[in-house]
């Protein structure tokens, strides 16, 4: 299987495009403890870029600065730049609640809210006002379901607690929800970690489709994710970037010790 | 390898799919601006209906605090009146033997209304001299006697003394009665404020710090009526709930938490706490006047019968918090204690115990808290009869602050505002006390394990 | 005092066989305490159980035996006209109390009553005396026994332990008795209410004034008994209260958990629990003497007629005092909803009022209505507040402005001051009583289920 998906990777169609997201020397603090150090790393526009390395090396921390979710928490001090289409997303006059509508987020454990199926892909564009009727939100809601791969399977029951659904189900619903905002970006914090085998792999395979539209970041804990879903790897550790390249390159030929430690299983 | 061809063939019709994707939005056009203003102003309401929430709330909370602060704080002074008094011995010691129990007899209020119509000659008719005798409070023939007692060689000499004032004249010394107002609507006539203007402009008027208030029982005379005794009350009270409640709550806690099998009957008793903390306090004052009353025939209006009921009342309370705290006891320490051979009894009472005490004592002086606070269940079981003397005993007829407050406030008498008013501010000055007690005990014994 | 005396007594006993007990342990092992199943500490403790356990039980049975005995046997030779009415019964009772206690002296009462009195204070004398006696022979038998059971190979740490496990369960049976005593000593009363009057009549009926001839020669009123307007004033007041309580409470909440600095927080949080913390006897107070006179006033100015124990004033005090109530509740239950659900709704660019509005407060919502539901049932039984500030006429009427009286209140008037246990006036209170408990057990098992579910949920 990896294999095949290795194959299947190399064979896609390499749309080497610009960069979507670039972040530039960017620093962070919880407190004063210093999180991040001076990470350089371009996000390619329709693609999909891992974030890889040990726990606790700051990868979820420098995806939460990618759409400002670290404004949440308290005593997070942040310094450098981070830019989506060449605009700085910490500049004053940049509006946060826009800011989350253009770069989604799918989260560690499957979140749904305690509402039905319909309401929670429905939830994005209502509080954004991007529909101005029922038809226009049910078609919304449908297409997301679609992208998402889940309309199958629930179509008949929209109207049930979306709590019901299965985990996979569930984290599947989650990535519709970010979807029906139709963000530019979505970022995805290790989305399979709680997910079973089979449920990863449906989540994989949607993650490939949804790269010819949105560009994607994800942080994953497997490498073999990594290798299966991304065309770009980059690799944290202890708050610092050590290497982005060609996940190819990454995998196969690393440039730093550290990276082939990791990858290696030497430590992590 | 099929499978993977068809697989491949689904996202190409994916893609396609999608390239026939909605218009993106764009962000900066007039409309979205308009709503994100829109939404953001819908933010600012909400928070703002969050802050007027919580000011509206201490507002209350100020408003509580002023209107018995500035209704009471004159409660803590007391008028005295100036007055030449002559001890006369014909009236003190008719036969000279300085013998205590004819001093002890001797009539002293005789003495001061000789001193008052002394003291403005004028007043001749009847009903204008027993208005006169108000000025002068019927307590202060008490403390006379007190002083011929103590000093007897005070008889025969003639004496300028500070005597504590009627309740009126201390009301109007106190700006309560105001003189402007028509003479029919006050309590005093104009005679009356004319004598105290008298008595005022030769300096024969003067407030005190009023240690009866804090010394004396309760009294219907309001200048003469004390907290000491409710205090005492309420003292004995709490000791006999804080005896019954303490080690019975602590040990049902240990025993649910540590001992007791998970099983239906367990389960029924966690459920029966849990409602019993939200039983209305009423209720446990009719379980106490059938039980301790009615059965067991205790006596009525005693500690003893009150801190019996409280304790019921404080039980869940303490029982619910003890839990709490023993819960918050991590499993490593129990494993620990065990590992090293020792019983689970001496499991509990050397390692787990101690180190949930501060938590149970902290919920232990909440429930104390409260017990001191409670009124209802002790109407029930007669403790809010007028009682003068000062409690010797748990056993003795006794009144308790809150209810002493709840008497206070509806008697007639416009001096008794004032005396509740300061009686609350005692009660809530023990209550900070005693809550203040438990925030130390919490912050200084807090333990994040 | 005797019985500070006894009990300190009891103590130095106990104190005395811990010793003895742990000498002759000590004594038994020949100074290697190996030689000891226990430890010499158990022997003590072994002793002193068996010392003060029975003792004390003896005690509690004792005195709670001694007043109905004593009473009885007074009784049984009063002369039968008078025990066989309980009014004159019960007011020779008093009279008999009162002369053994000796405050009896101005009492003009039959001689038969001041030979019963003098008889009592016998009696006390003898049960004090023979309480003495006994409970010392039974604190040394308990002494004696365990003392000469002390052997070096006996199990005084299991015995201990396991006479601590039946002292413990012991402890929380007391909580399930308290609720057995109350629902018994309420139905008893109620059910003997209930024999003089149709419990139809007092259920439904729409007429509440309980005042019945005391004396046969009375003009005699005979009462009506019907709970409906005390319990619709309890209503009204309720309502008032929760229309201040839930919002300002929730709002509060809301504001408290989700946007307050950590500085306005630690000084706001301990605010609002003082207004927890203040007695209701306090809150009575001020609705009767500050709000109660202000909405009058201004009731007067606007050309209103405010009653001066008007229904709003009680139940606006009673909500200031529900609200940290219902805000500390809440606060609990929205503070359960995972940060993952913030994080989903933030990650989606909503606002944290939408946030709030449209997952967070939806997510707690069984939660806050358990609160809401505790919090009505406080406001039902809370009795202070409308003692003080509510009136005494039963009112049926949904105007605030009006006058009402609650259940509480009746309960309140009906039994402070004299007490007729034979009279339909005081047995009503205990129904009353009865249906107050039950309505809150209600509203309480409901809403604890609600909220036990509500955390299921989330942990």
């Amino acid at each position: 299987m990896a294999v095949v998906t290795a194959d299947a990777m190399t064979n896609a169609p390499h749309t080497r495009g610009k960069s979507k997201m670039a972040a530039r020397d960017l620093d962070l603090f919880y407190g004063d403890a210093q999180a991040l150090f001076n990470v350089d790393l371009d996000v390619m526009e329709r693609e999909v870029t891992a974030l890889i390395g040990p726990s606790g090396c700051g990868k979820s921390t420098f995806l939460r600065c990618l759409n400002r979710m670290n404004d949440t928490i308290d005593g997070v001090t942040i310094s450098g730049k981070v830019t989506l289409d060449d605009r700085d997303i910490y500049d004053k006059i940049i509006d946060v609640v826009q800011l989350r509508a253009r770069i989604g987020m799918v989260f560690q454990k499957p979140n749904p809210f305690p509402k039905s199926i319909f309401d929670n892909v429905a939830y994005g564009p209502r509080i954004h006002g991007l529909v101005n009727s029922r038809d226009e939100l049910d078609e919304i809601v449908m297409t997301s379901l679609e992208k998402a791969g889940l309309l199958k399977e629930v179509k008949d029951r929209l109207a049930s607690p979306a709590t019901g659904l299965s985990g996979g189900q569930q984290q599947r619903l989650c990535i519709a929800r970010a979807v029906a905002v139709s963000p530019e970006v979505i970022l995805m914090d290790e989305p399979c970690s709680a997910l079973d085998p089979i449920a990863t792999a449906k989540v994989e395979e949607l993650i490939d489709e949804l790269r010819s539209n949105y560009t994607i970041v994800i942080v994953t804990h497997s490498m073999q994710q990594a290798a299966r879903v991304s065309q770009r790897t980059a690799f944290f550790h202890l708050g610092k970037l050590v290497e982005v390249g060609e996940t190819d390159q990454i995998f196969t030929n690393p440039r730093d010790e550290r990276t082939k430690g990791y990858i290696t299983g030497r430590f992590g | 390898m099929t499978d993977m061809a068809s697989l491949m063939e689904d996202r190409a019709a994916a893609n396609a799919d999608a390239s026939d994707q909605r218009k993106p939005v764009d962000w900066d056009s007039a409309d979205m601006s308009r709503s994100i203003k829109k939404r953001y102003a819908a933010e600012r309401r909400f928070k703002t209906y969050g802050l007027t929430a919580i000011m509206l709330a201490l507002a209350a909370l100020v408003l509580l605090g002023y209107s018995i602060i500035s209704k009471g704080y004159s409660a803590f002074v007391q008028t005295y009146v100036q007055i030449e008094l002559t001890f006369d011995p014909a009236v003190i010691d008719p036969d000279g033997t300085r013998d205590p129990a004819v001093l002890g007899r001797a009539n002293y209020d005789g003495l001061i209304k000789d001193a008052l119509r002394a003291r403005f000659p004028d007043v001749t008719s009847r009903s204008e001299k027993r208005k006169l005798y108000g000025i002068i409070s019927s307590g202060a023939s008490y403390d006379l006697r007190e002083q011929v007692l103590d000093k007897p060689s005070l008889i025969g000499q003639t004496r300028k003394l500070w005597l504590i004032s009627g309740d009126d004249f201390d009301m109007l010394n106190k700006g309560y009665i105001s003189a402007d107002t028509q003479e029919a609507s006050r309590r005093l006539d104009d005679d009356e404020i004319g004598w105290f203007q008298t008595l005022q402009s030769a300096n024969a008027i003067e407030k005190r710090f009023h240690t009866r208030f804090f010394t004396n029982g309760d009294s219907r005379e309001p200048e003469l009526a004390g907290i000491w005794g409710a205090a005492v009350g309420s003292f004995y009270t709490l000791i006999v709930t804080l005896l019954l409640s303490f080690p019975i709550g602590v040990a049902a806690a240990i025993y649910l938490e540590e001992f007791a099998p998970k099983n239906r009957l367990t389960q029924i008793i966690e459920v029966n706490i849990n409602n019993l903390a939200a039983v209305p306090s009423i209720v446990f004052g009719l379980l106490g006047l059938e039980l301790y009353l009615n059965v067991m025939h205790l006596p009525r209006s005693a500690p003893v019968v009150g801190g019996l009921t409280l304790a019921l009342m404080t039980l869940p309370t303490i029982i619910i918090a003890s839990r709490a705290a023993i819960k918050a006891v991590p499993p490593s320490i129990r494993q620990a204690a065990l590992g090293l051979g020792a019983s689970p009894v001496q499991t509990v009472s050397h390692h787990v115990l101690p180190l949930a005490m501060p938590g149970i004592l902290t919920g232990t002086i909440i429930g104390m808290a409260q017990a001191l606070g409670e009124t209802a269940p002790l109407l029930m079981i007669g403790m809010v009869a007028f009682i003068v003397d000062i409690p010797g005993s748990a056993m003795d007829a006794a009144t308790v602050l809150p209810v002493q407050i709840y008497l206070w406030a509806d008697s007639p008498e416009r001096a008794f505002v004032e005396k509740t008013s300061a009686a609350i501010m005692v009660l809530l000055a023990f209550l900070i006390l005693m809550n203040g007690l438990a925030v130390f005990l919490r912050k200084k014994f807090e333990r994040k394990w | 005092m005797s019985l500070t005396f006894l009990l300190l007594a009891v103590a130095l006993l106990c104190a005395l066989s811990f010793v003895f007990g742990r000498q002759r342990a000590i004594a038994l092992s020949g100074g290697r305490f190996s030689n000891l199943h226990s430890l010499p500490v158990h022997y003590g403790t072994y002793t002193a159980l068996w010392c003060g356990l029975p003792a004390l039980a003896l005690l509690i049975v004792w005195y709670a035996l001694q007043g109905p005995v004593t009473n009885a046997l007074v009784i049984s030779d009063l002369p039968v006209e008078i025990t066989s009415d309980p009014g004159q019964l019960s007011l020779a009772m008093n009279a008999i109390s009162l002369i053994a206690a000796d405050h009896g002296q101005h009492l003009d009462v039959a001689p038969e009553v001041v030979e019963a009195g003098n008889r009592l204070a016998i009696l006390h004398t003898i049960s004090n005396t023979a309480l003495i006696v006994v409970l010392l022979c039974v604190a040394l038998t308990g002494l004696s026994l365990s003392y000469r059971k002390i052997v070096a190979d006996m199990r005084a740490r299991n015995n201990v332990e396991r006479i601590v496990r039946y002292l413990m369960i012991g402890c929380s049976a007391i909580a399930i008795l308290s609720t057995v005593g109350i629902v018994f000593s309420l139905l008893f009363e109620a059910l003997h209410f209930f024999s003089k009057v149709n419990p139809l009549e007092f259920l439904f009926g729409l007429e509440w004034s309980p005042q019945t001839a005391i004396r046969a020669d009375q003009v005699a009123s005979d009462g009506s008994f019907g709970m409906i307007p005390l319990f619709a004033g309890t209503l009204l007041i309720t309502l008032i209260a929760m229309l201040v309580a839930v919002p300002i409470g929730l709002f509060s909440a809301i504001y408290m958990g989700e946007y307050a600095s950590p500085m306005f927080r630690a000084w706001a949080k301990p605010a609002l629990e003082i207004l927890a913390g203040v007695p209701t006897v306090v809150y009575g107070f001020f609705a009767a003497l500050t709000v109660a006179p202000f909405l009058r006033d201004t009731g007067a100015t606007l050309g209103l007629s405010v009653s001066s124990e008007s229904a709003l004033a009680a139940g606006l005090v009673m909500g200031v005092m529900i609200i940290p109530f219902v805000s500390s509740l809440s606060d609990d239950v929205m503070s359960q909803v995972p940060q993952s659900l913030r994080d989903g709704s933030y990650g989606l660019g909503a606002t944290k009022s939408e946030t709030i509005r449209h997952v967070i407060f939806p997510a707690a919502l069984p939660g806050i209505v358990g609160a809401i539901l505790l919090a009505v049932s406080r406001a039902i039984g809370e009795t202070m507040i409308v003692v003080m500030a509510a009136g005494l006429a039963a009112n049926l009427t949904a105007n605030p402005l009006q006058a009402v009286t609650t259940v509480t209140v009746q309960i309140v008037t009906l039994l402070v001051g004299d007490q007729e246990f034979d009279s339909a006036k005081t047995l009503s209170a205990f129904a009353l009583g009865l249906v107050l408990f039950l309505v809150t057990l209600g509203l309480n098992v409901f809403a604890l289920k609600f909220v036990q579910k509500y955390r299921e949920k989330y942990d």
